[in-house]
Parts: C-alpha cells; sequence; structure tokens
C-alpha cells in the first residue's frame, strides 16, 4: 500500500471528490496560486481553474459567508480556513448561517458545505495560533464535525464529508501535515459518526481522537512493553459522537482515560465522561480520568509550552493511575 | 403620466407617479395593500399574544418590497432581514403561510420553525429572513457566485437596513461580489434608523449610496423609497446591469418605517419625534399612489374601496387558516437538524 502524507491525502480527496462532482469548489486564502498555506491544495489551480479552485481576500465572515450561500443555491463548497484560529472571525458563518438553516427554514434549505483547516497547537506559535476548538464546534446542533489523525482517515472522511449534505466541520492538524501513513490506491470512504479502534487490549480505554490518537498509540505500544493493553477509540467523529463504540471499549477494560488536545473546561472529555457515567457506571473500576491542555492561553517559550500541552508521558500516568499502578 | 406633488422632510420636491398604465398601477397598489393591512393584522395578533419573539413590521416601507420584487423573474433570488413578512408576500408566498409562520403553525413556511424573522420558501427562491445583522450579506453575494459559477443569467437581491453598513460583514461581501462581478443588488432600505440610532449618529459617510465609490464596478444609486415607480425603474436599471453583465449594484433607498423598530418599543417620542413621523406619513408610499391614480382618473373611490375589501378578505383569511392550523408536533422537535442524504 502506498505511504503518502496527511497533506498529500488531503490533497487527493479533493482532486478526487472535484472530479467527480462540478458542483464541488474550494475557496480560501491562498488556495489557489500559492498552492494552499500548507499546499494541502497544490496543483488544484492547475487542474481545475479559477473558477473551482478560489482564492479569497483575507476575509473570512465574508467568504465562508458567500460558500453558504453559494450551497443554499446548489454548489458545494469546501471552506478553507487558514487556521480555526481565523474562523472565529467567521464562526457566525458557522453557527447563525449554516448549522442554522436547515431548521429555521423547516427543512427546506440543507447547506452542504464543508470548513475544513488546521487546527490545535503546533510549535511556538504562541497564544492566538494555538488553540483547539473541537469543543466549540460540537456544541452546536445542526453540524456534523470530525477529526482526523492519520493520512488515511484524513482521506477518507474528508471525502465523506464533501459529499454529505449536512455542514461537515473539518478540523485538521497543523502538526500532521508531514506525518506520513499507509493509504490505498482504491477509492474508499469512512462514515461519519464512526470511531474506529486503533490499538486492541483489555487492560484501559483511552478515547480520544485527532492529533491526539497518535499519542495515544505511541502511549498504546509503549505500554504493551510494560504488559498494559490499552484499547484506543479514535473517535474521528465528534459530533455525531459513536457512544456505542465508547461503552463497548468501556465495558471491556472497565478503565478509562479521555485524552484531548483543548481545555479542560466543557472540553469533549467533559461529555464523554458523562456518557461514560450514564452507561457504564457498574463497569467502572476506577474514576475515569482526563489529559488535555494547562486551563491557560497557550505560552511561547518552549519549556512552558511543553508543559501545557497533553503529551504521551501525561497520558501514560493516567492511565497508571486509573490502573492504580504506580 | 400623472403625478402628485410632495415635498419630502428635507424640502426636496418630490412626486408619485402613476404608471400611465393602470392595471401596473393596481397591480402595485395592491401588493402594498396587502402588506400594509397584513402587517396591521399580525400587530393585533401580537397584542393578542397569538404572535410571540421579536416581530418587526414593514408598514410604511411597501414600496420597497414591491417596486424591487415586482421586476424579478421566478427564478431570481430574495435574500433579506428579520424585517420580513413583507418582503415575502411581495414574492409571492402565500398570505396563510406568512401568518402561520407567524402564529407558530405547521403550515407556516417555515413549518412554525423559523418564526417572524426567518421566513423561508424554497417554491419562490425566497431564502429567508436572517435575524444577525449584515451576517447575510455575504450570503447574497454567495447566492450571486452560485449563479456566476453555473452561468446562469438570474440574480439576487439582497435586502437589508441602514444599520448593515457599519457592520464589517457589509464590507467584505461588497468587495468580493465587486472584485468577482457577481450578479447582485445589495438593497439598502435606509429607513433612517438602526433601531433608534440615526444613520447621521452611526455612519461617517450617511450618503450611504456612496459607500459603493470602495467598489469598482459598483454603481451607487439613491432612490426615493416612498414612490413605487422610482423604485421599479431603478430596479429594472440595476437588474439588467447584473443579468446582462454580471455586475452588482448598490441601491440606497430612502424610506421610513411608520411603526417601531418592534413591537417592544414606541412609534416615536424617544429616538424621532411626532412631527418627524407624521410628516414623513404625508408621503405615505401606498396612499401616495392611491391618490396619484385617482388624480388620474385610473382609479374610482368605489374601485379603491373594493381592493380595500379584498385585500381585507384575503387578510382575515390568512388570520382564519393559521389560527386553525395544527400545532407542530412534538416529534417536529428533533426533525431538520440535519438530512441523512448524500450526494
Amino acid at each position: 500500500m502506498p505511504i503518502i502524507t496527511y497533506r498529500e491525502a488531503l490533497n487527493q480527496a479533493l482532486r478526487e471528490e472535484m472530479s467527480r462532482d462540478d458542483r464541488v469548489y474550494l475557496m480560501g486564502e491562498e488556495v489557489g496560486v500559492y498552492n494552499g498555506a500548507y499546499k494541502v491544495s497544490k496543483g488544484l489551480l492547475e487542474e481545475f481553474g479559477e473558477n473551482r479552485v478560489v482564492d479569497s481576500p483575507i476575509a473570512e465572515l465574508g467568504f465562508a459567508g458567500i460558500g453558504v450561500g453559494s450551497a443554499m443555491a446548489g454548489l458545494r463548497p469546501v471552506i478553507e480556513f487558514m487556521t480555526w484560529n481565523f474562523a472565529l472571525l467567521a464562526i457566525d458563518q458557522v453557527v447563525n448561517s449554516a448549522a442554522k438553516m436547515l431548521y429555521m427554514s423547516g427543512g427546506q434549505f440543507n447547506v452542504p458545505i464543508v470548513f475544513r483547516g488546521p487546527n490545535g497547537a503546533a510549535l511556538q506559535l504562541g497564544a492566538q495560533h494555538s488553540q483547539a476548538f473541537e469543543s466549540w464546534l460540537a456544541h452546536i446542533p445542526g453540524i456534523k464535525v470530525l477529526s482526523p489523525g492519520t493520512p488515511y482517515d484524513a482521506k477518507g472522511l474528508l471525502k465523506s464529508a464533501i459529499r454529505d449534505d449536512n455542514p461537515v466541520v473539518v478540523l485538521e492538524g497543523e502538526m500532521l501535515y508531514n506525518t506520513k501513513g499507509e493509504v490505498p490506491d482504491h477509492e474508499y470512504l469512512i462514515p461519519l459518526g464512526k470511531a474506529d479502534r486503533k490499538r486492541e487490549g483489555g487492560d484501559c480505554s483511552i478515547i480520544t481522537s485527532g492529533k491526539m490518537a497518535l499519542v495515544a498509540m505511541q502511549v498504546a505500544d509503549q505500554l504493551a512493553k510494560e504488559d498494559i493493553h490499552v484499547d484506543v477509540i479514535d473517535l474521528l467523529t465528534i459530533r455525531p459522537m459513536d457512544v456505542e463504540a465508547i461503552y463497548e471499549s468501556v465495558r471491556k477494560t472497565n478503565r478509562a482515560v479521555v485524552l484531548e488536545e483543548g481545555w479542560e473546561i466543557c472540553g469533549i472529555g467533559a461529555q464523554v465522561v458523562d456518557f461514560i457515567q450514564r452507561e457504564c457506571f457498574d463497569d467502572l473500576d476506577a474514576p475515569v480520568i482526563r489529559v488535555h491542555q494547562a486551563d491557560v492561553p497557550m505560552p511561547y517559550a518552549k519549556n512552558l509550552e511543553k508543559i501545557a500541552k497533553p503529551d504521551a508521558a501525561k497520558t501514560i500516568a493516567a492511565v497508571k493511575q486509573v490502573m492504580y499502578r504506580s | 403620466m400623472a403625478s402628485k406633488k410632495k415635498t419630502d422632510a428635507k424640502g426636496e420636491a418630490r412626486s408619485v407617479r402613476t404608471a400611465g398604465d393602470p392595471a401596473l398601477d393596481r397591480e402595485m397598489l395592491q401588493s402594498m395593500l396587502l402588506q400594509r393591512r397584513f402587517e396591521e393584522k399580525t400587530g393585533e395578533a401580537y397584542a393578542l399574544g397569538k404572535v410571540g419573539g421579536f416581530c418587526h413590521l414593514y408598514i410604511g416601507q411597501e414600496a420597497v418590497s414591491t417596486g424591487i420584487i415586482s421586476q424579478l423573474r421566478p427564478d431570481d433570488y430574495v435574500i433579506g432581514t428579520y424585517r420580513d413578512h413583507g418582503q415575502a408576500l411581495a414574492r409571492g408566498v402565500a398570505p396563510r403561510a406568512v401568518m402561520a409562520e407567524l402564529f407558530g403553525r405547521i403550515d407556516g413556511c417555515s413549518r412554525g420553525k423559523g418564526g417572524s424573522m426567518h421566513m423561508f420558501d424554497r417554491h419562490t427562491n425566497f431564502l429567508g429572513g436572517h435575524g444577525i445583522v449584515g451576517s447575510h450579506v455575504p450570503l447574497g453575494a454567495g447566492v450571486g457566485f452560485a449563479i456566476k459559477y453555473r452561468g446562469g443569467d438570474q440574480v439576487c437581491v439582497c435586502f437589508m437596513g441602514d444599520s448593515v453598513v457599519n457592520i464589517g460583514a457589509f464590507h467584505e461581501a461588497l468587495n468580493m461580489a465587486a472584485l468577482w462581478k457577481l450578479p447582485v443588488l445589495f438593497v439598502i432600505e435606509n429607513n433612517r434608523y438602526g433601531m433608534g440610532t440615526s444613520v447621521e449618529r452611526a455612519a461617517a459617510v450617511d450618503d450611504l449610496s456612496r459607500r459603493a465609490d470602495g467598489y469598482k464596478g459598483m454603481d451607487g444609486i439613491v432612490i426615493d423609497g416612498m414612490d413605487v415607480h422610482s423604485v421599479r425603474e431603478a430596479a429594472a436599471k440595476a437588474i439588467a446591469r447584473a443579468r446582462t453583465e454580471s455586475l452588482p449594484s448598490l441601491l440606497e433607498i430612502r424610506t421610513y418605517r411608520f411603526r417601531g423598530h418592534s413591537m417592544s418599543d414606541a412609534v416615536s417620542g424617544t429616538y424621532r419625534s411626532k412631527d418627524e413621523l407624521e410628516e414623513y406619513q404625508t408621503m405615505d408610499p401606498v396612499f401616495s399612489l392611491r391618490d396619484a391614480m385617482v388624480i388620474a382618473g385610473t382609479l374610482t373611490v368605489a374601485e379603491w374601496e373594493q381592493m380595500e375589501k379584498d385585500v381585507a378578505a384575503t387578510v382575515q383569511d390568512a388570520w382564519d387558516f393559521a389560527d386553525q392550523s395544527p400545532e407542530p408536533p412534538a416529534g417536529a422537535l428533533y426533525e431538520d437538524v440535519l438530512v441523512d442524504t448524500t450526494s
């Protein structure tokens, strides 16, 4: 099986879907002539032309709204945000326009749109460029929220997102674009709303998604050497969440750690813990522990940034804690 | 052409004309009168608690919706603000469906889930009443983008209030519409107040049509919004420009609302005077056209009375229909959040 980067996987997904359906177009800052701020759209302008690969001004609120309006009139836009930090300027269009349209029109106007771009912290980018917005977006009914961690997942999920008739948010990892993985030659789709078991184990569940799924796999591999076998549930889709996959895993392991990139308060982990206590209360042998970013804006200094981020060491400590090992 | 001379609040001579085409005049008068009487009835329903939430009446601004929308084709698009009842009616959404929506009933044009601020109708390409000031202006540009993308010759009309020119979404949308030559009419209904703040107190350039100067290729036009035929003529030119040359326009239509911003504020006495209101009421777009037609000899008093009767019957029918329409079933709560289809 070919091994390609996360960036190339997304590029393939865009290329394949734009070839398949001429209503699909890509719009955003630097997506065309510049080939994408992170080169995800490399070569697409040349292949599809400027009508379908549209360089926008720096105007997130405006071009996100243009995407929504065009979707109401029959197109299938893919709106690229250079980062989700900038997408805050456009959050009104995601929350008030895209997510509400079907409902407040009594089912008359669906909005088949994809909002995508890098999310989460990279390295020393400071407070305004290092934020993970999964929980903000997943809070909103009317949209789907995806968080792929591997090239395989990124391609299969983005293709499904583009074909979905609802607004779909794709949170890519800024640190993931260069990571590599196996992606088959043949076409495939990954269904939205289904989690993926990334490692099989009976001792403890780690429930996670996105970039943190890679951390969880490292943790599982490392702990296997100590004869601790972790079940890694990669949610892939944050909303709608595959709660059955969580329950199945926790009922097997009786212990769980929830690992996320974002902040603690009202985070994704808070919701996962709630699902677990509601449905798996009697299955638990220990309280569920959460691993997340420190409750501070991201510092610039390298040492402080490292302390602030969730990582493998913190996750290993959490797994050992729920297993009452030291 | 007959005309009825009037003077506006700034002392400028103005006149409300007939079209010289009695059938057309009658159609315009009928459309505006329906909106007027419908909105008066909406006010009554609100007072009785049959309509809830925020509710913004269109009374005084009827020449804008009728003048613009009467020039559109059925396959064109209309998008607007939360002050949307009049535009829905002018676009041909059934009065029954609009009233049922206001009553929060299943037969409403948005199945009772939208309410006063969110009228939608796919059959007439009526893309909604939107409740966040300025937010729908990029949506209107996006509809224009879709038209151009497909190589169509439709146009999109995007209605907005005067306060919209001060929010960022307005600039972003107009910039891209001009940059990409999108077939959109951006229609400012300048009723002089964003809620209770006058244009002069909110906009550093209060000659709003001049905002078009910032966008190459965009026409900026000022129109008398109390004269439906002035609105129609300007709309025809801007629509032709959009349809044949795919160029956007900014139309500043000077109008006035005769009621408060919403149902919860006084008609006058705080941010505007009773004198000012009364002065504008002498320019009433509905009655000005009626009077001009009477002077021109194309409308008799008996014909007017019949028109009033017919409109009253239509509005009462809408009320009765809405009153008898069922509330949405509880099961509807979880419907229409997402569709379960892919393409």
